[in-house]
């Protein structure tokens, strides 16, 4: 099946096929970003910019800040998570462990 | 491309939404189709439903609407009523208990836990008495706001309340607004003190006097592109137009005509008509509205009365409806404080029988989630005043207590960052045991919303908090922007923000140490605002320290990780939704 997302609420939380999968006001730690002059953004998410998905894997860009240095943005391509592309079912990444930002978005097509 | 939610609102939208509740409500919750959820609750909020955050699926918030905050005679109790059957959740809240009503700051009401199988039932009740939840939320004319007393108040140049009425009877329902690209938010002002709060409304009618055929003519001049939401505050501006009460209908539709044409419905972030007046200014708005969307001449505005604003302007004369006040008939309106906008069922229902039994049974709701009992017969006012529930709802409270705002949170609202309201309950009770009132301070504006959306205005405050996150010994903890010196008048301004990231058990001692610093350093009869005002951005920052104090948190600890914070199992996977019509937890497919 084709892996349905949509950022809802004005940026609250992505949906996944219909089920709320994430939500803002989690802290994400981004290695290698440019988002901010941290080595690791220490980043609270507050709102989904854009999301995107191909292939089952589900991207975003987020707005929000690191609550290290107080640099406020929005990100580069972060990975959320996974679809089963056999049951739709959205395995998310853990937000505490560290993530690297992408500039680009894979393939995909945006929402 | 349009987005998503254009995409939805285009195969269904508006009144024909009300057919399918009615179908999903008779089958349960389980009747609406999964794949199709994220487009019917989209759908749902344009008849008032929202669907309230993670791990409170299948349970909605319901607003319902009140013109100017006008509740009439019969129509509180029914509210009771309905809030003490259909909003209960399945924990209680520690502060308010099991069923509550929210009075907003856009003078509507706010019920939880409503059950999708409720609905039905709910609607007639409400209906019966000419209560509805048509429009209060969705991409359409929203609930109109005004000064709350229009009608009632001896500063009044011109009466609001018939020209709020006749809006709202034109425009709700009305199949031409139905679509808009976002929120409208109106609000129609009569009084010469500004307590419409137009300046932070989508489009605003302010009381203005123009000469026309030689004669000295009341009326409105209307501004357009006010709003608070996501760091972009903008206050409305105006587009040099005046109208007579009886023009304002025709007026108001060519902008929300204009709005429904030219807002951006590629972007929601872009859509609110406030970036539409960004991108176009003032003169092409006029412009655009005059050569495509009305068919008689615009006058040019008005000599407007923004000079004479007191409300919330700062200097402590009118910053609020709270207290005992004559109307021009003789009688009294008697303004109660409820702190940050929430009162149980009981509470409510005897509000109503006090309103019933002294005043004329209206009661009305004011911008800061205050009620108003109006009609209060002067001989009877003492004994109204001598009623036990007003030392709880007090005509006189304490100036921490008087001022406090808080939205809903994360209590129930997926875009909060914070727990708001039982928080806001708890600095204010600690204020007033353990700060001094600095001389003169009768009402002490302190506004807290858990994220950027400001549904609680703290851009407008002495004191704006604004929910964020912080780490202390290297755990996360709930915690506060912190802004100062916001306000309306005839000079509006937002707060500064001047703090940052402060952890949420060390703003109680922050506002101490501040106020000190305020008390020591003012000038001779300067107010808060003023204070501010005068000092630069840069010494603003450090002006005073945030402290840990004998203040306690209970709510420090992410409070949007649970299902519900004030459970004793509070774990995500602790909650019992989704539920059936009984409360009862549906079985899950996984
Ligand atoms: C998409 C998410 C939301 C956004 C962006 C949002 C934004 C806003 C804004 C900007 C205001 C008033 C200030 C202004 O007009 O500029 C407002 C009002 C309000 N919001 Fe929200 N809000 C959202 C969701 C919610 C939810 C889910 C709740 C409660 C469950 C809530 C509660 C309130 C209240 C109590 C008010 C004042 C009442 C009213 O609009 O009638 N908001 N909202
Ligand atoms: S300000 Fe944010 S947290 Fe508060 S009710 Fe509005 S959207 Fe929710
Ligand atoms: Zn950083």
């Amino acid at each position: 099946m084709v892996t349905s997302v949509h950022q809802l609420d004005d940026g609250a939380w992505v949906s996944v096929n219909d089920s709320r999968e994430v939500n803002v006001s989690d802290l994400w730690q981004l290695a290698r970003s440019d988002f901010c002059g941290c080595e690791q953004a220490d980043f609270l998410a507050e709102g989904f910019v854009e999301v995107s998905a191909a292939a089952g894997r589900v991207e975003a860009r987020i707005a929000g800040r690191c609550i290290a240095c107080g640099e406020e943005g929005v990100t580069d391509w972060l990975e959320l998570g996974r679809a089963d592309p056999e049951s739709g079912e959205f395995r998310s990444v853990v937000p505490e462990s560290v993530h690297v930002p992408d500039r680009r978005r894979r393939l995909a097509t945006p929402e | 491309m349009p987005s998503k939610v254009e995409g939805w609102k285009s195969e269904a939208y508006g009144n024909e939404v009300r057919e399918h509740i009615l179908e999903f409500a008779e089958e349960g919750w389980d009747a609406i189709p999964e794949d199709e959820h994220d487009a019917w609750f989209e759908r749902f909020k344009w008849w008032g439903l929202y669907h309230q955050r993670k791990g409170q699926e299948s349970y909605f918030m319901m607003r319902i609407g009140t013109p100017n905050g006008v509740l009439e005679p019969g129509q509180l109790e029914v509210v009771a009523d309905v809030a003490d059957e259909y909003a209960r959740g399945p924990v209680d809240n520690p502060e308010f208990g099991g069923a509550v009503c929210d009075w907003t700051t856009r003078q509507s009401i706010q019920l939880h836990w409503i059950k999708l199988e409720d609905i039905p039932d709910i609607w007639e009740e409400l209906e019966a008495v000419g209560l509805s939840t048509q429009q209060a939320c969705g991409d359409s004319w929203r609930n109109i706001v005004g000064c709350p007393v229009a009608g009632k108040d001896t500063e009044e140049f011109i009466d609001a309340w018939p020209v709020a009425e006749k809006l709202n009877e034109r425009f709700k329902g009305n199949e031409d607004h139905t679509n808009l690209p976002r929120k409208w938010k109106v609000s129609v002002t009569g009084c010469s003190e500004g307590c419409g709060q137009g300046d932070i409304n989508d489009l605003a009618f302010e009381p203005a006097v123009k000469e026309i055929a030689g004669e000295e003519v009341k009326g409105f001049n209307v501004r357009v592109g006010g709003g608070l939401a996501r760091k972009e505050p903008r206050f409305a501006r105006s587009i040099d137009v005046f109208c007579t009460p009886d023009e304002v209908g025709d007026v108001a539709g060519a902008c929300s005509t204009l709005f429904r044409e030219h807002g951006d419905r590629e972007d929601r972030f872009n859509a609110r008509i406030k970036f539409l007046v960004d991108e176009w200014g003032t003169e092409k708005f006029r412009r655009v509205l005059q050569e495509e969307f009305v068919d008689f001449d615009l006058r040019s505005a008005g000599e407007d009365l923004r000079d004479e604003y007191t409300y919330n302007a700062g200097d402590g004369e009118h910053g609020d409806h709270v207290g005992v006040h004559e109307q021009p008939d003789g009688n009294y309106y008697v303004g109660l404080s409820v702190l940050v906008g929430r009162m149980g069922a009981d509470d409510t229902r005897e509000l109503a029988r006090l309103a019933d039994e002294y005043g004329s049974g209206e009661v009305r709701i004011t911008q800061r989630q205050n009620l108003i009992v109006t009609d209060v017969d002067s001989d009877r006012l003492d004994a109204f005043l001598d009623e036990p529930l007003l030392e709880d709802y007090s005509p006189d409270p304490h100036p921490f207590m008087r001022g406090s705002i808080a939205c809903t949170g994360t209590e129930y609202c997926s875009l909060s960052i914070v727990e708001t309201k039982n928080r806001q309950v708890r600095y204010a009770r600690w204020l007033k045991e353990n700060v001094e009132v600095p001389a003169g301070v009768e009402d002490f504006h302190i506004h807290l919303s858990g994220c950027t959306a400001s549904c609680a205005q703290p851009q407008i405050a002495d004191i704006s908090l604004r929910g964020m996150k912080t780490r202390k010994d290297g755990e996360p903890v709930e915690a506060f922007d912190i802004g100062l010196g916001g306000g309306l008048g005839e000079n509006p301004q937002f707060a500064d923000w001047v703090e940052m990231r402060v952890a949420a058990d060390e703003v109680p001692g922050y506002v101490e140490n501040l106020l000190a610093v305020y008390e020591q350093r003012r000038r001779d009869g300067e107010s808060f605002r003023e204070f501010i005002a005068r000092h630069e951005e840069d010494d603003l920052n450090g002006l005073a320290e945030p402290e840990e104090t004998s203040y306690e948190d209970p709510y420090m600890h992410n409070t949007k990780m649970t299902w519900y914070p004030y459970a004793d199992e509070d774990d995500m996977s602790a909650s019992p939704a989704p539920t059936n019509g009984q409360g009862e937890p549906l079985p899950s497919d996984d």
